[in-house]
Formats: C-alpha cells, sequence, structure tokens
C-alpha cells in the first residue's frame, strides 16, 4: 500500500495490523489465546480490559517485541518479523532516557534513522511545540510533570513517523483533568498523520472516546470488537447509541 | 542552625592544626606510655624532610613512576572491566564462557598475584602494572555488570520500537544508563589500585613512592617514611577525587536534590544544586559514595 519511494512524504497511509488464531504471552506463559484481529490502515482501535488480561502482551506483540507463541501477527499482509520505526510503542511512564533533554529525546528516534543534526533539532523542536512544550525543550525528564512528560513521549513517538503508534496505557499514571486534556492532544496531533493507532487502557470513557472500535479483552481472550458511533465528540457521551455500548462494555467487562 | 560555609573552613583547618599539634607534642617531649613517640620522627623532622626531597630530582622520578603505574593499570581496568562487564551481562554466551573464570580469579587479592607477575612478565614495570590492573579491573567489572543488569527495560525496548540496533542500544541505553554504576566500582576500583601499585613497588620495584617508602624504612629513616605516606595519601586523594569529579560531572542528570540533607547549604545555593555539581554538596550529592 506504500512503497517505499514515498517513505518521507508527511502523508503515509498507516499500517494494517493484524492477528491470526495468536495464542499471546512469554514463552512458557500463555495470557491470551485465539486472537483475530484485523485494525484498519489509519482507525484509532482502543483495547479495553481488567489489568492482568494481557492487554500490553498484545501490544507487545504488535510492536514486535514479542512473538505469538502461536499463529499469526503481520503487517500489511506480511508476518512481523521484530521491532521496526514503522511501529512505535508509548508506554505508561518513565520511559524517557533520563539522561536526555526532552528535545534530545524526540531527536533519537530521528537520530537512529540518520536524520543530520540540524534537521534533527528543527523537527524534534517542532514537534515539542506541537505538544505544548517548547519551553521545557532543554529540561531533563525528572525535572518537569508526569503530564509533561507523557507529552514528550507522545512527540518521540511521533517525530520518527511511524506508521502505527501503539500505546499501553499512555495516560494511566495522570490526574483526570490531565488526561482529558492528553486525549484532545492526542486527538490533535494524531490528526493529519493518517496513523494506525492501537490504543490500551483500563478506563471504558477513554477507550470510547477515543476509538473508532473498541476491542474487549477479558477471560484469557478477545471477547469482542465494537464500533464506536461517534468517536472522539465530546457531546455524544450522552447519546442513546454511545451509553448502550458503554453498558454493553462494562457489563462484559464486569461478568 | 546553618554554619557559614567560612566558619566551617576555619573549623576544618582547626582540627587539623590540632592534630599536627598534638603530634608535634607527642614527638618532641618523647613520650612514652605504653605507645611509645620517643623513636617517632617530629612533624618538623618530617617536613624538614619534605622540604628536602621536593628540591631533588629523585622525588620527582618517583612520583611521575607510580603514576604513570596506576594511571596505565587504572585506564587498561576501566576500559576492559566496562567492556567484559557489558558483555557478561548482555550475553548468555559470555556470561558461560568467562563467568566461571571470573569467579575463581576474583576472590584472589591481587597483590598474591605478584608472584604470577614476576613468573608472567618479562619486566618488573609489566608485572606492577598487571598487578594495579587487576586489583581496580574487578571491581569496576562487578558494579558494571550489576547497573547493566538494572537497567529499566522500557528503556530498551523503546529504542527498539524506534528501529535502533544492537549498537545503537549500547551506545544510547545501556553506556549512559550504567554509568552511576560504572562509577561507583571506578572510585573502588582507583583506591584498590593504589594500595596495590604501592605494595607492589615495595615487594619488586625500582622507583615509584613505596619503593622509596620501603628503602627509607630499612636504612631507619623514619622521618621519610612518613614523607612517603603523606605523599600516597595526598597522591590518593588526588585521583579519587579527579574520578569522583568526573563521575558527578558525566551523571549530572541523575535527580540527586533528595540526597541533599536539608540545613547543610545556603538557601540560595539550593536551587542551583544540580546545575553545579562542583559546589558544596560533595560527598553527601553521590549516591556511589555508598558503595565504597
Amino acid at each position: 500500500m506504500t512503497s517505499s519511494s514515498d517513505v518521507r512524504s508527511p502523508a503515509r497511509g498507516g499500517a494494517a495490523l493484524a492477528l491470526h488464531g495468536a495464542v499471546l504471552g512469554r514463552p512458557g506463559a500463555p495470557v491470551v489465546h485465539g486472537v483475530d484481529l484485523e485494525v484498519a490502515p489509519g482507525e484509532i482501535l482502543t483495547v479495553v480490559g481488567p489489568s492482568g488480561c494481557g492487554k500490553s502482551t498484545l501490544l507487545r506483540t504488535l510492536a514486535g517485541l514479542l512473538s505469538p507463541l502461536a499463529g499469526q501477527a503481520g503487517q500489511d499482509g506480511r508476518p512481523l518479523t521484530g521491532p521496526a520505526a514503522d511501529r512505535a510503542l508509548v508506554f505508561q511512564e518513565d520511559a524517557l532516557l533520563p539522561w536526555r533533554t526532552l528535545r534530545a529525546n524526540v531527536e533519537l528516534p530521528l537520530a537512529v534513522k540518520g536524520v543530520p543534526r540540524a534537521e534533527r533539532r528543527r523537527q524534534a523542536g517542532a514537534w515539542l511545540a506541537r505538544v505544548g512544550l517548547a519551553e521545557q525543550a532543554r529540561q531533563l525528564p525528572h525535572r518537569v510533570s508526569g503530564g509533561q512528560r507523557q507529552r514528550a513521549q507522545l512527540a518521540r513517538a511521533l517525530a520518527g513517523a511511524p506508521r502505527a503508534v501503539l500505546m499501553d496505557e499512555p495516560f494511566g499514571a495522570l490526574d483526570a483533568q490531565t488526561r482529558a486534556g492528553m486525549q484532545d492532544l492526542l486527538v490533535e496531533v494524531l490528526h493529519g498523520t493518517g496513523a494506525t493507532v492501537v490504543f490500551v487502557t483500563h478506563d471504558v470513557d477513554e477507550a470510547l472516546f477515543l476509538g473508532d472500535r473498541v476491542a474487549l479483552l477479558g477471560n484469557d481472550r478477545l471477547t469482542a470488537v465494537r464500533d464506536v458511533p461517534r468517536p472522539r465528540d465530546r457531546s455524544a457521551h450522552d447519546d442513546p447509541a454511545r451509553v448502550a455500548l458503554r453498558r454493553e462494555v462494562l457489563t462484559s467487562l464486569g461478568s | 542552625m546553618t554554619r557559614r560555609p567560612l566558619a566551617r573552613h576555619v573549623l576544618r583547618t582547626l582540627s587539623l592544626a590540632a592534630a599536627l599539634g598534638l603530634w608535634q607534642l607527642l614527638t618532641s617531649l618523647n613520650v612514652d606510655l605504653w605507645l611509645r613517640f620517643s623513636q617517632f620522627p617530629t612533624v618538623a623532622d618530617v617536613a624538614r624532610t619534605f622540604a628536602d626531597r621536593l628540591a631533588g630530582p629523585d622525588y620527582w622520578t618517583d612520583l611521575t613512576d607510580s603514576l604513570t603505574r596506576i594511571l596505565t593499570g587504572f585506564l587498561l581496568a576501566a576500559v576492559l572491566g566496562v567492556a567484559t562487564g557489558v558483555l557478561v551481562a548482555r550475553s548468555r554466551l559470555a556470561e558461560d564462557l568467562l563467568g566461571p573464570v571470573l569467579e575463581v580469579v576474583r576472590p584472589i587479592p591481587a597483590i598474591a598475584l605478584v608472584p604470577v607477575a614476576i613468573l608472567l612478565f618479562p619486566s618488573n614495570e609489566q608485572g606492577i602494572v598487571f598487578i594495579t590492573f587487576t586489583a581496580a579491573f574487578f571491581p569496576v567489572l562487578v558494579s558494571t555488570r550489576h547497573a547493566v543488569r538494572a537497567l529499566t527495560p522500557v528503556w530498551e525496548e523503546a529504542v527498539l520500537t524506534m528501529g535502533g540496533g544492537r549498537w545503537r542500544i549500547l551506545g544510547s541505553v545501556v553506556l549512559p544508563g550504567a554509568l552511576p554504576g560504572i562509577f561507583g566500582g571506578l572510585s573502588v576500583g582507583i583506591g584498590v589500585s593504589w594500595i596495590c601499585v604501592i605494595s607492589a613497588e615495595m615487594i619488586s620495584g625500582q622507583y615509584g613512592v613505596g619503593y622509596r617508602t620501603w628503602q627509607d624504612y630499612t636504612v631507619v629513616d623514619y622521618a621519610g617514611v612518613l614523607v612517603g605516606m603523606v605523599t600516597i595519601g595526598v597522591l590518593g586523594w588526588v585521583t579519587s577525587t579527579a574520578v569522583e569529579l568526573l563521575g558527578r560531572r558525566l551523571t549530572r542528570w541523575l535527580p540527586r536534590t533528595s540526597y541533599v540533607p536539608a540545613g547543610r547549604m545556603p538557601r540560595r545555593a539550593r536551587g542551583t544544586a544540580a546545575a553545579v555539581p562542583v559546589g558544596p554538596t560533595t560527598k553527601e550529592g553521590v549516591p556511589h559514595d555508598q558503595l565504597v
């Protein structure tokens, strides 16, 4: 779908990710069985489930950090062979390198790609400005707040122009107010990148706000995947279809 | 309750002066109360000998010889210790191949390797460097191995998902992340190196501070022995301070405000503690001091 010649153009399509009959977990310790999941290019798929149900395992498998114990994991119809710059991972917390300033952290994926220093600096500065951290660019991660660290992580993930962004409860450690702001920021910065997003969370409201579709994980397997009515629309909170879906998701998680 | 820096310096100088005064008093009065000070050189004797030595050429030859030996041995140990430590921590094959040998050799005190050094090396000089190297190698190796194993896994995962390979991870995650621990090992290593270089010089050296000190002892020049000891003390202090300062400079990113005990620093300096590591926070600011 994307030929290698247009890799540098900004409007590259998102990646299509798929799991077929996959058993996920660390070797000798399977967590989730028989997962069949297709993520369409450019969509935002949220994954909800109670803690310990294998959400992070699912994400690490899609990132290529873990191989499926059985079945297949693939991107654009080809099996995954390992982690790649194509699929960026955003962690819950403390994934910024503490000895690098925020700007140097955002520059890192560009350095890995071999972007020249001056260009690296410019792009990292632009990304930090975009997530509202222009002032803090030269600070070390432990000198800024948790919310600012997550913004920097978001900038770092997107700076490498990945075709898929995999997010592991990125706002899970933030207070409710900061969290809502971060959700809006995420929607805003994703706009125009075309990247596919898989967003793992244990917060049902967050999943229903962000996702085009929501996948429910529980009981050692993927229980359902549902389309979300009016995604990324704050006023849709009271939409009857949304309310019904929310009730269904909560019931399924509670069982 | 905070004392001003000036007052603290005065207090420290007074403490040193009092110790020297007591020494002078005990030795010049030839006090013999179980501890026998009658044979002990006075401060004035030592100072006079020191001044004589400083004026002669031998003292400086000894000094440069000892420094060359320790720096060569220590730098070799730093490079090879870090390399081996990273290798053993990151590769199971390396751990299986090198681990047993290292574990068996490690408990042997470096100074006990003098016979080995004499057998193996064509010259005394190389033997002394070898012993100094062995002394510093193991503390560096062990602390590097621990530091590398204790790295936060998400740092590596993050760089992997940026498409970074093995060397990128080594350069951008493993080495910088392990640096605080590595410097813990280097601080211990430089101290042990001094012990071993002096001992090795006493046993088999030609020139060198250790050799000179032992020579003075055999010809009953006790003031000379004490000059040697003071020299060793000062050299040891200077080199470990250099390692310490370098370490603090390279690990400036560590969040260290929590290590500064309340009330030890004037208020206006507190905000700049992280930016100016060579501030008045010396001992308390360095976490790896606890390893020493």
